[in-house]
């Protein structure tokens, strides 16, 4: 992990870092992956990767309509809202 | 444009790919239960998974499964027994959750083709390349305010089969033509409504250019916002002038999503997303693969309905049609049905004719949707057989047709009310006959010296004074006879 690859990682996290925190995370982060980088020691040929560890299938739902309807709910958070819609700086090319 | 344009220095190839978004035609959304109709009041069908909400956790909807499966079936594609659902992760306002829910090694669908119909008869495979299931992202609208954009998350979460073609395009007809078989397929299939106006089928048009003879593809451009066929049409024209004045001159391409501006008509850089492309992919933890049995694919496969090409294929094979004639009563569905009920127990290509130039032109001219037309089909077979039987005459049958779009009345009926039954009496035919040579002595005279084209007046002179209802062939008949 060098300082290069902790500046792409925060800008594609949209996270402003100060040169300090740059250097911090530069550290700690490596330390992580170093940490994680021991699973690699274990032999995983002929292992299937596995997604989940219960034994259940991936639920499904019916195509029916039991949700939505709460603009006022969706917009409460909204720094800014006009006319049902959110509001924000103008994002186009 | 045809598939190559001429440079000054060589002919260029153009290599597309199109990669289209389709939306499923499902009430609710791909994981959440809030409706999915186009034009509702902004972010009332917003549920707060959609709107990425802290601890809310997605569930997959099962229909849209079962349309993505009947999809890929259609489109002649491999069905995968498992697939899985990854993040695709990017900011932009228009996507709350800042990650998109997709399938990115492991679609659900894999490697297929369609056939393409071209302008002057050839019928081209298309390679496809994958389908998979994803969620659409909300919609940014910045026309309502000179320094803000609004957004209206209803979109967010709706059920996109993004269907991915190889690079076997060349030229804008051929993409125009995919785009058309494709969108014929999916409305057969009722599994996405195919209309692009209201977005429900979107384009993204990959174009690269090369010398005729190169293997090797060129550096492609991904042109985005191409909402129409006659778009697509434009922008591959552009683009491929731009890339080809950018060849000609020693430059290179640089690898880029370009945007088309159909207003302006010239595709422009997206350079904000530059960096996009570093999407940091990985499986959803939220969901677990979706595995999918054979028997279940099995069932889906026997509720497909005829598709276009077998359905062209039957009526050229089982109607005698021509190739151009099949074509177009298939481009819709509700066509061919029309035109098969018509031909019930009628000669086909009669009925064929009719459906195709008399009431597919009156309905257009009047901007009449078939489905609204004030004649049914089995009016229409009903005056088709009018004119098999030799009750009237094809040309009576057009004033009768042009009656039953008026009146909604049946050709039977009018035939009767207005005395319009041809005259097969020969007696009364040979009256008219004679009538027409006796006062035309001259002409007479003039037809035996050997003016044979006289011919001709003749005949219009009998049908005139039977006001139309006489049998043009025993009217020849007879007239060949007599002089």
């Amino acid at each position: 992990m060098d300082k290069k690859t902790v500046q792409k990682v925060a800008n594609l996290a949209r996270l402003n870092l100060s040169e300090k925190q740059e250097n911090e995370l530069e550290q700690q982060l490596s330390k992580i992956l170093g940490f994680v980088e021991q699973l690699s020691e274990v032999d995983t040929d002929n292992v299937e990767p596995l997604a989940s560890v219960v034994d259940i299938e991936l639920p499904l739902r019916k195509d029916e309509i039991n949700d939505g309807g709460y603009a006022d709910k969706i917009l409460k958070n909204a720094p800014e809202q006009a006319e049902g819609y959110f509001v924000i700086g103008k994002v186009v090319e | 444009m045809a598939k190559t344009i001429q440079g000054e220095s060589a002919v260029w190839e153009m290599v597309i790919g199109l990669e289209v978004h389709a939306q499923i035609t499902s009430q609710a959304k791909l994981f959440s239960g809030a409706p999915t109709a186009f034009g509702a009041e902004p972010n009332s069908q917003v549920s707060f998974v959609d709107a990425g909400m802290p601890g809310m956790l997605p569930v997959l909807n099962e229909y849209c499964v079962e349309q993505a499966v009947k999809t890929g079936l259609g489109i002649n594609s491999a069905i995968n027994n498992v697939s899985v659902f990854s993040r695709k992760n990017y900011f932009y306002p228009d996507l709350p959750t800042g990650y998109q829910i997709t399938q990115f090694e492991h679609p659900i669908v894999g490697e297929g083709a369609i056939e393409i119909d071209l302008p002057d008869g050839q019928v081209k495979t298309i390679g496809i390349t994958r389908l998979h299931l994803e969620q659409d992202a909300g919609k940014s609208i910045h026309d309502m305010h000179p320094t803000k954009s609004y957004i209206d998350l209803n979109r967010a979460g709706c059920a996109l089969m993004e269907i991915v073609s190889e690079p076997d395009i060349r030229g804008p007809e051929e993409a125009v033509a995919y785009l058309s078989k494709l969108r014929m397929i999916l409305r057969y299939l009722e599994t996405c409504d195919g209309n692009m106006d209201e977005g429900s089928m979107r384009a993204d048009v990959n174009l690269s250019l090369r010398k005729v003879g190169e293997t090797k593809f060129g550096t492609r451009c991904e042109i985005k916002n191409v909402n129409s066929l006659k778009a697509v049409q434009q922008a591959i024209e552009y683009e491929a002038l731009r890339q080809l004045e950018i060849l000609e001159n020693g430059g290179t391409i640089d690898q880029e999503t370009r945007l088309w501006d159909p207003v302006k008509m010239e595709t422009r850089s997206m350079r904000s997303k530059e960096d996009a492309h570093d999407y940091r992919y990985f499986p959803c933890p939220d969901l677990l693969p979706l595995e999918i049995e054979n028997s279940y694919i099995k069932a889906i496969k026997e509720t497909l309905p005829e598709l276009p090409d077998q359905k062209k294929h039957r009526f050229m094979n089982d109607y005698g049609l021509s190739l151009y004639d099949a074509s177009v009563l298939i481009a819709e569905r509700a066509r061919a049905e029309y035109f098969e009920n018509a031909a019930k127990g009628h000669d086909a290509k009669l009925a064929a004719n009719w459906v195709l130039n008399e009431l597919l032109g009156i309905l257009n001219k009047n901007n009449i949707p078939l489905e609204d037309s004030p004649v049914s089909a089995k009016q229409l077979g009903e005056l088709v057989g009018l004119i098999e039987d030799n009750t009237i005459s094809g040309k009576i049958a057009k004033d009768v047709f042009a009656d039953m779009m008026e009146t909604g009345k049946d050709a039977g009926t009018i035939v009767e009310e207005k005395g319009l039954k041809q005259v097969t009496d020969t007696g009364a035919i040979e009256a008219l006959v004679d009538e027409v040579l006796a006062e035309n002595p001259d002409n007479v005279a003039q037809y035996k010296s050997g003016k044979e084209q006289l011919f001709g007046f003749f005949v219009g002179q009998v049908m005139k004074k039977s006001q139309g209802k006489a049998n043009p062939a025993m009217v020849n008949q007879l007239l060949k006879k007599k002089l």
